[in-house]
């Protein structure tokens, strides 16, 4: 909670650089980076693989991606810290704390959000609520009603944040439950069209709230190019505009780099997804040149 | 322009200013790799500590003791190890079953595929149950009408597959069709519905067990099968499971 008060705090003091900026008619020439850091579909992996595991050895392990998010930050404190979902299952630890550890842990590498798997229902959405005081980060989810459930309240449909003075929603999407878990497990749950909720979504982000950079969190699945009416990260990318980057899970895809997607306006967004287990970190750093703002010359994207 | 029209008109400014979007004009991505180049944070090593130590114990408790080291590929249409599965879950489950349902488990089948390693011969711990049934799979059991039981065995006689099956015995004649079937014993009367245990995997189309898809009633039994399976070990001293004749290929 601490890290958010500063970047808080951080945001008010660069709006009064602001205030001074305007009698000299500009900025002065700074550029700004954020850095974007994701997880998805960790799975409980809270110990690296042994050196013996014949996919990844030697390979995750939450101790050692700590360290490492803590050089990141030490680097550039401009930095958020997100989870696509499925942090729950696949190791022992699950078993017997039901996402207890998972979450301690997460609060503790400082993460600034999380959305929400079809295995987070794993132990049903009571498990989930019951480890809900184990986080000290946000849950986000704009396409499930959780309304007629435990978790009614807990769960924000976006938030945003303010990181050196950019301002940065976050929205997060969630598969269809139905045919996937059981109905006992996520109850009243309720699934609303991504797409739509999306657009809806990146509206109040870019006009209402202003936001500079628009993120979305997808449990959805990156692609599937078979299925044309299911939607996935590629698809959603396509189909709306103003989301500035897709951070994908559930399909535990591996890229070689982030995918560059023409959304509906034909501007470049990208979609990412870093496999699984927390075998990678992903990292993307958005620059923003305060001087020649507005020039809309273009973006260029190195990935 | 009085000092208040200048204010105001500052304020204005300030706001707009405040309201205006920047944008970037650089994205730069890419992945790290989590690897043992990496230093551990000891902070978080040791909180982690004490939680792995708990779990690593309690999976290494020993259990139960097996004769032999039983694997699901000795055997073609049956093995021991998928023998001792389906048994262990009937002999878990009917009573649960049976109280909730006043019914009796007919019969039992499983997938060979969901057999995910070996049982070693010598000492088994609750590792053992969570090697061999990694995944989270609940046991449920289903009625099935005449029809269906028919498909399923046509699905078993075309697999040649050694399904785990318990309570159901097949036999092939030498050219691999079906020859004579028996639940609990008996002659199937394809007029009457039986109960099934199975796992919600193939009770939701895992397989391509479609007979499943044409089910009656699903009952649940809130019963994991790896608890199962802990909880048979955890009550038998040894085990030796056999390969037997449930279903076999005449020659």
């Amino acid at each position: 909670m601490k890290r958010r008060e500063f970047i808080q705090q951080t945001a008010a003091a660069s709006a009064l650089v602001g205030l001074g900026g305007i009698g000299l008619q500009s900025f002065s020439g700074t550029t700004k980076k954020i850095t974007i850091l994701h997880t998805n579909d960790v799975h409980s992996h809270i110990d690296p693989f042994g050196p013996e595991d014949g996919r990844n050895p030697n390979k995750g392990g939450v101790a050692r991606r700590a360290g490492l998010i803590a050089s990141i930050r030490k680097e550039n404190p401009n930095t958020l810290l997100l989870d696509a979902g499925d942090i729950f299952q696949g190791t022992p630890y699950f078993n017997y704390y039901g996402g207890e550890l998972e979450f301690k842990l997460m609060s503790m590498l400082k993460y600034d959000a999380a959305t929400i798997g079809n295995h987070d229902f794993d132990n049903g959405i009571e498990g989930l609520y019951a480890q809900l005081p184990h986080a000290k980060f946000d849950f986000i989810s704009s396409n499930y009603d959780f309304s007629n459930t435990v978790m009614d309240t807990h769960v924000k449909p976006y938030k945003t944040f303010m990181v050196d003075g950019i301002k940065i929603g976050v929205f997060g999407l969630g598969i269809e439950l139905e045919g996937l878990v059981d109905k006992n497990m996520y109850k009243e749950t309720k699934y609303l069209n991504p797409v739509e909720i999306a657009q809806e979504m990146s509206r109040i982000l870019k006009e209402n709230e202003k936001c500079d950079l628009v993120i979305c969190l997808s449990h959805l699945g990156y692609n599937y190019r078979d299925q044309p009416e299911k939607p996935d990260d590629l698809k959603l990318g396509k189909a709306t505009k103003d989301i500035d980057l897709i951070i994908g899970g559930h399909t535990h895809t591996f890229l070689d780099k982030p995918t560059v997607v023409k959304n509906s306006e034909g501007k470049n967004m990208l979609v990412n997804q870093v496999g699984c287990y927390g075998i990678n970190l992903g990292k993307i750093d958005f620059y923003f040149d305060m001087d020649k703002n507005k020039s809309a010359s273009g973006v260029s994207i190195i990935v | 322009m009085n000092i208040k029209t200048l204010f105001a008109c500052f304020t204005l400014l300030v706001l707009a200013s405040c309201k205006t979007p920047v944008s970037y004009n650089k994205i730069e991505g890419k992945q790290i790799a989590i690897t043992d180049t990496l230093p551990t944070d000891q902070s978080i090593e040791a909180f982690i500590k004490p939680y792995r130590e708990h779990v690593n114990s309690n999976l290494d408790s020993v259990i139960c003791y097996a004769t032999d080291t039983y694997s699901k590929s000795d055997g073609y249409l049956n093995t021991a190890i998928g023998n001792f599965i389906a048994d262990a879950l009937y002999q878990r489950s009917n009573p649960i079953f049976k109280k909730r349902s006043d019914h009796d488990i007919d019969f039992v089948l499983l997938n060979h595929g969901g057999i995910r390693a070996i049982i070693s011969k010598g000492d088994i711990t609750t590792r053992t149950a969570f090697e061999v049934m990694p995944f989270e799979n609940a046991i449920v059991v289903t009625k099935l009408k005449g029809e269906q039981v028919k498909e399923l065995l046509d699905y078993l006689v075309e697999a040649k597959r050694a399904h785990p099956i318990s309570k159901l015995n097949i036999v092939l004649d030498a050219d691999g069709a079906l020859k004579d079937a028996t639940i609990n014993g008996k002659p199937i009367d394809y007029n009457k519905s039986y109960y099934v245990l199975t796992n919600d995997y193939l009770l939701n189309g895992g397989d391509r067990m479609d007979f499943f898809k044409k089910r009656d009633t699903v009952y649940v039994l809130d019963y994991k099968i790896r608890n199962a399976l802990i909880d048979y070990f955890q009550e038998t001293d040894t085990i030796s499971p056999v390969k037997d004749n449930r279903f076999i290929q005449l020659k």
